[in-house]
């Protein structure tokens, strides 16, 4: 994918993700994110991960945000009022964040690896989705099993939390 | 031409928005976002790196992406957990506010 290209859906990815922090309304946030999230999508596209893209975009784009704009309907949110900003915390955190930007730029800017482009695949006709069903269920079998269980054990967990008196 | 640290820096920035959303925000449905902006972040690096480390057979290392698709599994069961716990919370206190739930507070 040429740069240009690349740099756009960047930028809309990290615009509207900073549109998620800055929004003051719960829902603006929320279709923000799905914004953000296609333009990861299509980021991964560039790097030949067909497969990891599209669930991007089902889980994320679909499955998650309904879910995120199904709670925040349900709860009936409402644009916050503005309230008193203790400038002492929020000072501390965006420093805290600043001085984490600046050391993970510095930790790239200081390998070697970085610098170099990416190195052409072997052939351009892969088949991603076959690699990579073939790797999960070949050698990662009992995580894909364990990974059952938890999805299992996180809805049998929403059903019960969701319970009218918890007890 | 596009390199392994332009990814990379996207990706660290993404990181770093998700943080200071974490800190800087105070409803906590907003903070749960900035989380998923987190792992994405993660997600973007290792899919970089699965595509700059070929395989022997020239094709990407395929490991990094079956990482990345059990994070998004544990992702979304994550949401679903988090967000349930939310609306039992707002069903008590009736708020979404960090600051107005203090009670753990010393």
């Amino acid at each position: 994918m040429s740069s240009l290209l690349f740099w756009t859906f960047a930028i809309v990815m990290i615009g509207f993700g900073g549109a998620v922090i800055i929004n003051r309304n719960p829902i603006a946030s929320a279709l923000s994110l799905v914004v953000s999230f296609l333009g990861l999508s299509v980021l991964f596209v560039s790097l030949n991960a067909f497969f990891i893209g599209v669930i991007q975009v089902l889980v994320y784009a679909g499955a998650v945000m309904v879910l995120f704009l199904f709670i925040i309907m349900l709860l009936d949110l409402r644009a916050e009022k503005i309230r008193k900003i203790n400038w002492l915390t929020f000072g501390g955190g965006v420093i805290v964040s600043l001085c984490l930007l600046v050391q993970i730029l510095a930790v790239i800017g200081s390998t070697k690896m970085a610098k170099q482009p990416f190195p052409p695949l072997a052939s351009p006709r892969m088949d991603d989705v076959r690699s990579v069903g073939l790797l999960l269920f070949e050698n990662y079998n009992l995580p894909f099993q364990i990974i059952a269980v938890l999805v299992l054990v996180a809805t049998i967990g929403v059903i019960v939390l969701s319970k009218r008196e918890l007890r | 031409m596009i390199t392994l640290g332009d990814y990379l820096i996207v990706s660290g920035i993404l990181f770093v928005i998700g943080f200071a959303g974490v800190l800087l925000r105070r409803n906590i449905i907003i903070i749960f976002m900035a989380l998923e902006l987190m792992l994405n972040a993660a997600n973007l690096s290792l899919v970089a790196f699965s595509r700059f480390r070929l395989g022997p057979d020239g094709l990407p290392n395929y490991n990094a992406q079956v990482l990345v698709f059990f994070i998004i599994t544990v992702a979304a069961a994550e949401v679903a957990v988090g967000l349930a716990i939310i609306v039992a919370l707002f069903r008590v206190r009736r708020t979404t506010h960090v600051e107005d739930i203090n009670t753990l507070k010393f």
